[in-house]
């Protein structure tokens, strides 16, 4: 059985000193090489593994017979940012969780491969065929993070008028405040999102759905309307200390790096605080994330804390894999109760419990339990909090008739409509904090209810 | 608002606004890089960035004698919102001070709005000798039946007159001004303490019960980029 072929990745040395990729993405040759080893399966399970359905096998097909092209048109029928999921996606537990040549050995590295014809596409600089006939229909889709971009563009393609509202000064949500540029490159996101205006989607910017408009004067001039305003809400510990100077939540410390470029202050005019031993907390890709630009600011120690063992990270393999060639340490079975600070009100210490695992819990991972008298402290001087994100909840507050969960997430019938009639929603709004391909896949079911809503109007 | 590509977000009080000509007023005093580049830019210049309006409106109710309270630049938001407490069958006295007569700003508007105003400078300059409390104190003892305190302005000004209205019961209105980045809630970058809970100024403010803020954690948290703001400020060739 064949490896994979692996991509050429910048020296973990040196990749610490920059915020450039990490991945640098295959050649054509090496991505010829990889795509031949699909077995080309008469019932391929990975097409079952796509949260989007892109019609795997046969992309693969035109990579092996270097018709990169069609390649990339069969991903684009169902996948409008191809070039963020061939790089964000948890493929491990998507389409190449379902590759026979998993089963013993290695699935195909279908990720990669869809990277590489999405660059291969960029690079030569994307054709629009033509725009589609006006239905004289008008849509409002309110976040432009990876379900709104989704639902713009399908509808778009449809020939109805979308305009994608944002509340912040760039669009791509979450793909541009949250995703360091070394896991996705800032000129991608700009790149797939000139794509969809290239379908009429137009993009207006700094308003925030809610307070400049509100949802129902959205409703008096749109057809229909689309919430994709995701998991934007920093969840906190509850620990005392937690409001101490030098403690950030993953979102503070994220959006000051990605969006307002605070690692290259002064150079740009936002700060940020260069800690020389920082702590995180959480074992997702955002901890990961996090733990990983503090080590590029230049601090001397980061330490991910978390209260289960790796097993149970939620943190995608690959991320995991570089924060260690990176130098990041981690302290499993980890709990942190009480930040501690000096007398201006800065952070010190923090003090951490040990844990060890129980029964399994909702969630099907073991229990964390407290062990006793296990208390020990760690010396910081930052710490950064990246235990989750909840609900937005600037639309369902200032929206009457919305109905919403004890969780903070819309209530939406079996085709993405909220209890709001015209009013549709999908993405991390619905099911609570989730990965950019589930809120793609929930933007494309949306789509297609708000098409056929608005057609019957 | 972002005053250019590499610029901050900085939030700024909305002074005025008129819904037919399509303008707002803002008010800023030059403090860091970003007013200071502010107060460069002619007519018909543009920025970069403008979102809002963010967080809650201020409860406009007739609760019958109001007292508005505001020091240096944050008496900017004071005229809106002392306007729609008269409209609202109030009585207004304004008190508003600043550290010498020229950083008095809209004391005109003021004298039109407010039944009473009495104007404080640190320096004597103008008006009364001394702070805005001692005004303040003076009326609490004139008459008894002050029944809300609405304050904006430096934050060891609300936490005096928090002190000062505290003993007496008398329901004060404080709107904070911690640092913020995006201003819809995500970041937490403007999270104060209120009656021990954390709260965001952004979209659970900025207006809250000045008796229950912990002042001296939001002035300990305004000064987390102290020494980032000088270096931005002299790399500027500002400072």
């Amino acid at each position: 059985m064949t490896l994979r072929i692996p991509m050429l990745e910048q020296d973990p040395e040196k990749r610490i000193q920059n915020f450039g990729e990490v991945a640098l993405g295959y050649s054509a040759d090496k991505a010829v090489s990889e795509a031949k080893r699909c077995l080309q399966c008469s019932e391929p399970g990975c097409i079952k593994g796509c949260p989007v359905g892109v019609d795997i096998p046969d992309f693969i097909e035109c990579i092996k017979g270097g018709n990169f092209d069609e390649a990339i048109r069969i991903v684009r029928k169902k996948n409008h940012l191809p070039a963020i999921c061939g790089r964000v996606c948890p493929h491990e537990n998507q389409c190449e969780k379902f590759c026979l040549l998993g089963k013993k050995g290695e699935p195909v590295a279908i990720g990669k491969l869809e990277r590489f014809v999405a660059d291969y596409e960029r690079q030569k600089g994307f054709k629009i065929s033509s725009k589609p006939k006006s239905t004289g229909k008008k849509v409002a889709v309110v976040g432009s993070g990876p379900a709104g971009i989704t639902v713009s563009a399908d509808l778009a393609k449809l020939g109805h008028g979308v305009t994608l509202f944002e509340a912040l000064h760039a669009p791509g949500g979450v793909l541009v405040y949250g995703i360091p540029g070394f896991r996705l490159p800032k000129e991608i996101v700009r790149a797939e999102i000139d794509y969809i205006k290239k379908f009429g989607v137009s993009i207006k910017t700094g308003v925030v759905i809610g307070k400049t408009i509100s949802l129902d004067e959205l409703l008096e001039e749109f057809d229909a309307v689309f919430i994709g305003t995701g998991a934007g809400l920093p969840r906190w510990m509850d620990i005392p200390g937690e409001d101490l100077c030098g403690v950030y939540s993953a979102n503070e410390f994220l959006t000051r790096i990605n969006l307002m470029g605070a690692y290259l202050f002064p150079e740009y005019d936002t700060p940020i605080r260069e800690g020389k031993k920082v702590a995180v907390v959480g074992g997702g890709n955002v901890a990961m994330d996090s733990a990983r630009v503090a080590l590029r600011l230049g601090a001397d120690e980061v330490c991910i804390l978390y209260r289960r063992t790796e097993k149970e990270m939620t943190a995608r393999q690959e991320e995991i894999e570089h924060s260690k060639e990176e130098g990041i340490k981690f302290k499993f079975l980890t709990l942190p109760t009480k930040i501690l600070g000096d007398e201006k009100g800065w952070v010190k210490k923090i003090e951490c419990v040990l844990m060890e695992l129980g029964e399994p819990d909702k969630s099907g991972r073991r229990k964390p339990i407290v062990i006793k008298n296990s208390e020990f402290t760690i010396d910081v001087d930052t710490v950064i909090i990246a235990i989750g994100q909840s609900p937005n909840p600037l639309i369902s507050r200032t929206t009457e008739g919305l109905q919403v969960t004890e969780k903070g997430t819309l209530v939406v019938d079996g085709n993405g409509m909220t209890s709001k009639g015209g009013v549709f929603a999908g993405g991390d709004i619905v099911s609570g904090a989730a990965t950019v391909i589930e809120s793609m896949g929930a933007g494309k079911l949306a789509a297609r209810a708000i098409h056929e809503y608005i057609s019957k109007k | 608002m972002r005053i250019d590509e590499k610029g901050e977000r900085i939030p700024l009080t909305i002074a005025d606004f008129d819904a037919q000509k399509g303008t707002i007023t803002i008010i800023f005093q030059e403090v860091g890089k970003t007013t200071k580049l502010l107060g460069l830019l002619n007519e018909g210049d543009c920025i970069s960035d403008f979102m809002g309006p963010l967080g809650n409106p201020t409860k406009i109710e007739k609760y019958g004698r109001v007292v508005c309270v505001g020091g240096g630049v944050g008496v900017a938001s004071i005229p809106l919102k002392a306007k729609a407490l008269g409209e609202a069958g109030n009585e207004i006295i304004s008190i508003i001070g600043a550290r010498t007569k020229e950083l008095l700003i809209l004391e005109e508007e003021l004298q039109k709005i407010s039944d009473e105003l009495y104007i404080t400078t640190d320096d004597g300059s103008k008006g009364h000798h001394g702070f805005v409390t001692d005004i303040l104190k003076k009326l609490i003892d004139e008459r008894k039946n002050i029944d809300l305190v609405v304050t904006v302005g430096p934050v060891i000004m609300m936490k005096a007159v928090a002190n000062v209205t505290r003993p007496h019961n008398i329901r004060t209105i404080a709107s904070l001004n911690p640092i913020m980045v995006d201003g819809t809630g995500m970041c937490g970058s403007c999270r104060v303490r209120v009656d021990g809970r954390t709260q965001f100024t952004c979209v659970d403010g900025p207006e809250f019960d000045a008796h229950r803020v912990d002042f001296d954690h939001l002035m300990t948290r305004l000064q987390r980029y102290l020494t980032e703001e000088k270096l931005s400020l002299d790399g500027a060739g500002l400072g």
